[in-house]
């Protein structure tokens, strides 16, 4: 995990810039969002905005997912899957997939979101399913619950500080570090690929929230123990230890059992 | 004379016995250090260890000083951070210093002879061996230790019931109840709703949608005054609800799941650990310490792993208010194997 290890002891140079790109994202998508684009639920879809994303689907996705989304052996029906499943799963550049393999990775978005947006719409329209909340409706939870929440319902598999973990058969749990919210958010409503879903009756829509905000302390809030290496416990932990702490006893022993010259 | 073959005593069938060849070859003669022979070297050596231990008061100083510059503000997480940091490494550089000084102080500069000091016999000479038993023989006769036996056999034996309070006082140390019966239940029974950890609110089954993984805590267990956390541990439970089509049950226990809500106990029967990894598609539940791998689909039958049982499934059914309940406590013992257990 390279990009874990990269991570120093305090804030990163770059976090300043990235809070910025954040804050125009978050400022830009929220503006967007008020101006009536359909990735807000409530905002009305056009008729030519299904018409594209029909056209997208039918292009980049329908191998797969077939022309109606009814589903193939490659790939599941997305009737009723929702506009919030496609938001998560091409927003986060996990679909289209690169290739068959246990786990759909993420890679680079393939998409602008005007064209996410489309082919949302356009998989909205064929049976109603989970929308996209606002990023506005997904702010002022309470980091210490969420927290609990967190360790309960998500930490065997992610990790207690978010790091990600191993899972069967080359399968594993997503790091948690810097995700948009709204994914967040949508990986809990929808549960994508091996997640569980935790639908608003088993942790309610404020709950995701105090989670959404534990995540967001753990990404604006260094670890007080100092350098964290990566947060995945006793492994990296142990590794630092065998080899520097006990190299360095090693070192030390041999200088002082060594004749002076 | 050693080298010569003859030396060797051999017949047949007895050990080989063989004179002590080895001699003692005495000290090496002594190793010169460049400090013995050059007294300049011998005065830098002394100015560095000087040096090392002024830096090791500088730092102990400093950390006392950083303490203040770096003080802990509350609600401040980066402040407690470099508190401790800077504050932990000037103390372990300090005490760093020291010993590499002490220590090179001794290599360097102090002689280098090599001596042999003789061990002291262990034997006493006769003159304090014979003085210890007339000592003992003087406190027979004065005390009749061996004379007057009532007086010993009484002593004896009062010190032979001393200990015996402290029996039921260690045995009081050990949870009450044998452990058989503690470890084969659980407080979950007939008509116990499933509710949310930690808030405890019930679960409707139609709250649990396909895909969906629960973590559960038995209604009454909130209502505990004690042992929250050793009940916790053994009644916890992992909730999912499965597409009927995937669910393969046994006869007899079709009717312990409901409309493909299935209930397990968390406690993996390995060594303990919580499995609750659960992949909603392939349906596999993984315990992280040790990845056993139990199939959700097919009882929890154990597919991968050190584990030796499937995961106790809880019974559950609905009852008049749409809220899941148990059917009855746990039908086996949850956890890992024990003494006592019968299988």
């Amino acid at each position: 995990m390279p990009r874990n290890l990269n991570r120093k002891g305090r804030r990163h140079p770059l976090s300043s810039l990235v809070l910025i790109l954040v804050g125009l994202f978050v400022s830009g998508g929220a503006y967007a969002a008020v101006t009536g684009s359909a990735s807000a639920h409530d905002a009305p879809v056009s008729a030519t905005q299904i018409e594209d994303g029909k056209k997208l689907f039918a292009s980049n996705c329908a191998s797969c997912h077939g022309l109606s989304a009814e589903g193939s052996a490659a790939g599941p029906s997305l009737i009723g899957a929702g506009a919030l499943s496609v938001e998560f799963q091409v927003g986060s550049g996990r679909m289209p997939m690169s290739g068959s393999g246990p786990q759909a990775e993420k890679k680079p978005v393939q998409f602008t979101q005007p064209e996410i947006d489309a082919m949302a719409a356009w998989v909205a329209s064929l049976a109603p399913g989970p929308g996209v909340p606002h990023a506005s409706e997904l702010t002022g939870g309470d980091a210490s619950n969420g927290a609990e929440l967190f360790r309960i319902n998500c930490a065997m598999c992610h990790n207690v500080a978010g790091a990600g973990g191993a899972l069967t058969e080359g399968k594993w749990a997503p790091n948690l570090k810097n995700i948009d919210p709204v994914h967040v958010y949508a990986a809990m409503v929808t549960g994508p690929q091996n997640m569980p879903v935790f639908s608003d009756m088993n942790i309610t829509a404020e709950e995701k929230n105090d989670i959404i905000a534990y995540l967001k302390f753990l990404d604006e809030n260094p670890s007080v123990g100092g350098m964290d290496l990566g947060s995945l416990g006793p492994v990296s932990e142990g590794l630092f230890v065998w080899i520097f702490a006990l190299g360095g006893l090693v070192a030390i022993t041999i200088w002082l059992s060594a004749k002076s010259n | 004379m050693a080298d010569k073959k003859s030396d060797v005593v051999t017949s047949a069938g007895s050990a080989v016995s063989r004179p002590d060849r080895l001699q003692n070859p005495g000290f090496e003669p002594e190793h010169k250090r460049v400090h013995d022979e050059s007294p300049e070297r011998a005065r830098g050596a002394e100015r560095g260890i000087s040096l090392l231990f002024a830096l090791s008061g500088i730092l102990s100083a400093s950390a006392f000083a950083l303490n203040f510059i770096f003080p802990i503000v509350p609600g401040d997480l980066m402040s407690t951070r470099y508190n401790n940091m800077f504050v932990g490494l000037a103390i372990a550089a300090g005490l760093l210093c020291l010993g590499v000084g002490a220590v090179h102080w001794a290599k360097a500069l102090m002689h280098g002879h090599e001596l042999v000091e003789e061990r002291h016999a262990t034997r006493g000479d006769d003159a304090t061996r014979a003085r210890a038993v007339e000592i003992f023989q003087e406190a027979n006769k004065e005390s009749g230790w061996t004379r007057r036996r009532l007086l010993r056999n009484s002593l004896i034996g009062a010190f032979v019931a001393l200990p015996v309070p402290a029996v039921a006082l260690f045995r009081d140390l050990a949870p009450a109840g044998t452990p058989e019966e503690k470890l084969a239940h659980t407080i979950w029974e007939k008509g116990v709703r499933l509710t949310r950890d930690p808030n405890g609110v019930p679960i409707k089954a139609s709250d649990v949608t396909i895909g969906s993984a629960f973590h559960v805590i038995p209604e009454n267990l909130l209502e505990l005054e004690e042992g929250f956390l050793d009940e916790k541990a053994k009644a916890a439970v992992l909730l999912m609800r499965l597409p009927l089509d995937a669910l393969n049950e046994t006869e007899d226990r079709k009717s312990w799941s409901y409309d493909g809500i299935v209930a397990y106990s968390k406690i993996c029967t390995h060594v303990g650990c919580p499995v609750a990894l659960y992949e909603q598609q392939t349906h596999n539940l993984l315990c992280p310490c040790h990845q056993s791998q139990f199939d959700v689909s097919n009882h929890c039958a154990v597919i991968f792993g050190p584990a030796a049982r499937p995961l106790p499934q809880l019974p559950i059914t609905v009852d008049a208010e749409g809220y899941l309940v148990a059917q009855s406590d746990f039908l086996e013992p949850v956890g890992p194997s024990y003494w006592e257990r019968k299988r």
